[in-house]
């Protein structure tokens, strides 16, 4: 049978406001347990919540970057169910009345194309806390540092329909969020978690099939496995005639296999119902228009302009503003550089291959983006070769200091003095008569592939530092004699 | 001088007639002796009480201080006082000390009133007879076979035997009005928000309210002074400014427009106590007040509104009594569901339990619309009635409660007749409005109050108006005979 995937994604973020959705304490990760609690995320007897407004802005922000409708009167809502980590014995969270609705996101896959997915809400609530199993002799430790850290859970339309579309959907989530600044996208630390929702049906079939959800995926390429591990499950449970089970299941990146966590029958009645007291929140046109207004370029924006500005082409322009640290350090190192081809190139290339090899992000780069464009410089004035930049690239990554500093220790300045070069080439010509021989005596064809072996003995001699650009016309012009 | 009202002894204190000291301990020794016959207090802070009160003297010998500094009041057992026990009458929070003190004591302790203790209620405020208590029932001190009603029995009773001049109470239904009554004492009622609820042990968020219990309506408007405003930690409280509740208290009542609800009068009202409310009535015409009948006609429908809405909410709050962090947990738990479930059954009394029950149902997935939205729909045409009437007419009067104090155990058996009780009371709470009881008289030998509701905010008309009728009746000035004997 030939199968369609159907996926819906819950993402949960968690926004970088300085204190917590319903209390004054501080957010942060890894803290010592419970030190960063007030009496609100203890659910201490007649604690009292108060909304942070910081969240409240952070959520308009997302709503405005989906193109989704703003909840003008959004209402907080209690979702009851017993936890040793949930300390009130219900979640703070929003049900009927989400403060960002309908919505879409347009995502382009690596093949080029590009799908919309429909987003169907956003909403506020707060997190809980954590039980810990391990050090407490059989016994369970509750930390509530995490309790009431305020989280924006983004719910996607059943609209995907591949593990690699799921992927490049949250990574352009996460790419938004980070852009607004509302959350650090840290995903190891759990700052954005994934909720996987997929259903198979037979291909041309217009009813949804029996979905499973696989919680708190954390990394890209855990969903990806996931779900395409999910398919392989469900596909093969259908195919024996079998039936899906509606289910909460858990992925183990470990064994790469989804496992069973509890069955729909098992599921709470939350007795949702609206939270009294927090009054519902009413925004004003104003101030929805005011954060509209304020919102920084965002990642479609930022590529559609360095297609324009920089004559970029589309898929350098995507790779480069696939983050806004990747966008930043671009634009930063093209303002000494002044060459967009040339800087896009390097940051895509070396830079990267580099970040990657020691699993950086670019902002830990400990190259600056301003040193970088000085390397870069140094290319683009012919002080140093390509092959030469690449050496001064890895000195200035082990600290040894800027691109300058380094070419002059090093003394690495490219040879462009053509009488310097000439001589060179005579010495090289007279070390190799046999070749020179030969290639006078060749075709065309058959010259063109010989000027490699001299080109390789003139850099040799010079210790790579010819300037290529000169070597190759005097080279041809003395063989030629 | 137990009798005296807050302006009197605060002139005393302020004369070196009296020390605070010396109050609090008189204070102190009338509930020893008399106490043990009502158990209106749960807890009794003697040491703590003479250092404010040795603090307090201090303030008021460098000419410092408020009206109420130096005064001994109590405080409801849902008020969180730091260092001090807060048991909500349950058996739940027995080794309960919060580590944090609520914004009305907080603001009471600032305004330099002395706290003698805290006071018997029903549990997690549940109840019309203080007969739900994890510390026993308490007695009225009119008649010791009468229950005070509920859940401010402590408070009402207290006062009322004068074991302390004002307490602190809270309202969910009735819960300061029914008792005030029951007990021949003053007490008010707050709009909702008007008093923040931080600290305050919530039964059900959207009806709680705390308010002041004394023997007068002066009494109550300084107390209701020190407590009220906004507070930043409470997100229901309103920024709405106070009034000056003192300085208002001398309007005169001329052209005062009253509405007699015609559905406070009806099947169930007890005749004697009907007739004691219309002879208070005559007596605001002869102050100059206009009396007109109006109707509030979804009175009826308070009750299975507010059996919805406050379990539901209930249901909620006392999630957080789960044995985990603090309160009551059982011995030696099999797993988290057990520990769960037995701390639970044992730390929470029937009465408590009936209604997380009741709540539990009501919130549930296919029940939900036809109880609990339903019964916000009634909430809002309860609101609607009220709103009509007040543009009407200033206030509203009526009965506080159908009967007088009832027999201890004569209704503990039949909930239905007990949740009746809070007929005239409920709608107030739904309404979210501000409401009073004040003795009005006696009948079968116990107090009856009358009630008066007013506008939102109208605290200070209410307070005038109580205060006019307590300007020409003594019914809030008699004294119950057991209060005499010490």
């Amino acid at each position: 049978m030939n199968w369609e995937v159907v996926i819906g994604l819950e993402i949960h973020t968690q926004l970088t406001t300085k204190s917590k959705l319903f209390s004054g304490a501080a957010v942060g990760f890894g803290a010592e347990p419970n030190t960063q609690t007030t009496l609100v995320d203890l659910g201490m007897p007649g604690a009292l919540p108060v909304f942070n407004k910081e969240a409240l802005r952070m959520a308009v922000m997302f709503g405005h970057a989906v193109n989704a409708e703003i909840g003008m009167t959004s209402v907080f809502a209690r979702k009851n169910y017993f936890y040793p980590d949930l300390p009130k014995g219900y979640q703070t969270s929003q049900m009927d009345h989400p403060i960002v609705g309908i919505g879409h996101l347009d995502v382009t896959l690596e093949d080029g194309t590009t799908s919309r997915v429909g987003i169907t809400r956003a909403h506020l609530e707060e997190d809980a806390g954590k039980s810990l199993h391990e050090d407490f002799q059989g016994m369970t430790g509750i930390d509530l540092n995490r309790s009431s850290t305020p989280l924006l859970e983004i719910v996607s339309e059943p609209d995907i329909r591949s593990a690699k579309e799921a992927v490049a959907y949250v990574k352009m989530i996460h790419s938004i969020v980070t852009y607004l600044g509302i959350c650090d996208g840290n995903m190891a630390e759990g700052s954005m978690r994934c909720d996987v929702n997929i259903s198979l049906r037979p291909k041309g079939q217009k009813e949804y099939g029996t979905r499973t959800e696989i919680k708190n995926v954390n990394s890209f390429r855990f969903i990806e496995k996931a779900i395409y591990t999910e398919i392989e499950r469900q596909a093969d449970i259908l195919e024996d005639g079998g039936r899906i089970t509606q289910e909460t299941r858990l992925y183990d990146p470990e064994k790469n296999e989804t496992r069973s966590m509890r069955s729909k029958e098992d599921a709470n009645d939350y007795r949702y119902f609206p939270c009294p007291d927090l009054l519902p929140i009413v925004l004003t046109q104003d101030y929805v228009d005011e954060i509209k207004a304020s919102l920084p370029e965002l990642p479609r924006q930022k590529a559609a302009r360095f297609q324009s500005e920089h004559s970029l082409s589309e898929y350098d322009a995507n790779v480069l503003s696939s983050s806004r640290a990747m966008a930043d350090y671009f634009e930063s190192a093209n303002a000494v550089v002044k060459d967009a081809k040339v800087t896009a190139n390097w940051v895509m290339g070396e830079l990267s291959k580099l970040l990657n090899q020691e699993q950086l992000d670019i902002e830990n780069a400990p190259v600056s983006a301003q040193a970088f464009g000085e390397l870069l410089v140094r290319i683009k004035d012919n002080t140093i070769n390509g092959k030469t930049a690449k050496d001064v690239l890895q000195a200035m990554w082990e600290g040894e200091g800027s691109a300058d500093t380094i070419i002059e220790a090093k003394g690495l300045k490219q040879v462009t003095d053509t009488g310097a070069i000439e001589t060179m080439i005579q010495a090289i010509l007279d070390a190799n008569p046999a070749q020179v021989e030969q290639y006078r005596a060749a075709d065309e064809d058959k010259q063109k592939k010989m000027t490699g072996f001299f080109v390789g003995q003139v850099m040799k001699a010079s210790q790579g530092k010819a300037n290529p650009g000169l070597v190759n016309p005097i080279l041809t012009k003395m063989l030629k004699g | 001088m137990f009798e005296q009202s807050i302006s009197t002894l605060a002139k005393k204190l302020r004369n070196k007639d009296i020390s605070s000291v010396e109050l609090t301990r008189l204070f102190l020794k009338r509930i020893a002796t008399l106490d043990p016959q009502l158990n209106s207090f749960i807890t009794v802070s003697e040491q703590q009480a003479l250092e404010q009160a040795a603090a307090a003297d201090i303030l008021l010998s460098s000419g410092k201080g408020s009206s109420l500094t130096g005064i001994p009041i109590a405080h409801k057992d849902l008020f969180c006082t730091e260092g001090t026990l807060t048991t909500c009458g349950s058996k739940m929070l027995n080794n309960f000390i919060p580590p944090y003190e609520s914004t009305v004591t907080s603001r009471i302790q600032e305004a330099g009133a002395v706290m003698l203790g805290k006071t018997n209620m029903d549990e997690f405020a549940m109840g019309s007879s203080n007969e739900n208590s994890f510390y026993g029932a308490v007695k009225n001190p009119w008649n010791l076979d009468m229950v005070p009603g509920g859940s401010s029995g402590g408070s009402a009773a207290a006062v009322a035997a004068g074991l302390v001049v004002a307490a602190t109470g809270t309202d969910t239904g009735g819960s300061i009005r029914q008792p005030a009554s029951f007990c021949g004492i003053t007490g008010l009622k707050p709009t909702y928000g008007r008093v923040s609820r931080f600290g305050m042990i919530a039964y059900a968020s959207s009806l709680d309210q705390g308010g002041p219990m004394a023997k007068s309506a002066e009494d109550c408007a300084h107390l209701l002074q020190a407590m009220a405003g906004f507070d930043e930690k409470d997100s229901t409280s309103s920024e709405t400014p106070n009034d000056d509740y003192i300085s208002n208290l001398n309007t005169p009542l001329t052209g005062l427009k009253i509405g007699l609800p015609k559905e406070y009068f009806g099947e169930g009202l007890d005749p004697k106590v009907a007739d004691i409310i219309m002879t208070a009535v005559k007596e605001f015409e002869k102050m100059g007040a206009i009396v007109k009948e109006i109707s509030l006609p979804n009175l009826q429908l308070s009750i299975p509104s507010y059996y919805v809405i406050a379990p539901s909410e209930a249901s909620s709050n006392l999630s957080r009594f789960d044995g985990v962090r603090f309160g009551h947990r059982c011995d030696d738990p099999k797993d988290l569901l057990d520990m769960y479930n037995r701390s639970r059954a044992e730390g929470f009394g029937t009465e408590v339990q009936k209604r997380i029950m009741v709540g539990t149902y009501a919130l549930s997935e296919g029940y939900y619309d036809a109880y609990y939205l339903k019964a916000q729909k009634i909430r809002r045409l309860i609101k609607e009635d009220f709103v009509k009437a007040l543009s009407e007419v200033d206030v509203i009067m009526g009965p506080v409660a159908p009967t007088t104090a009832f027999g201890l155990g004569s209704k503990t058996s039949d909930p239905v007749a007990m949740y009746l009780e809070d007929i005239y009371t409920l709608s107030v709470n739904l309404a979210g409005i501000p409401a009073m009881s004040i003795p009005a008289g006696f009948a079968n030998g116990m107090p009856v109050g009358l009630q008066v509701m007013g506008n939102y905010f109208a605290e200070a008309k209410l307070l005038n108006v109580a205060h006019q009728y307590q300007q020409n009746t003594d019914w809030h000035l008699q004294t119950p005979t057991m209060a005499k004997g010490a």
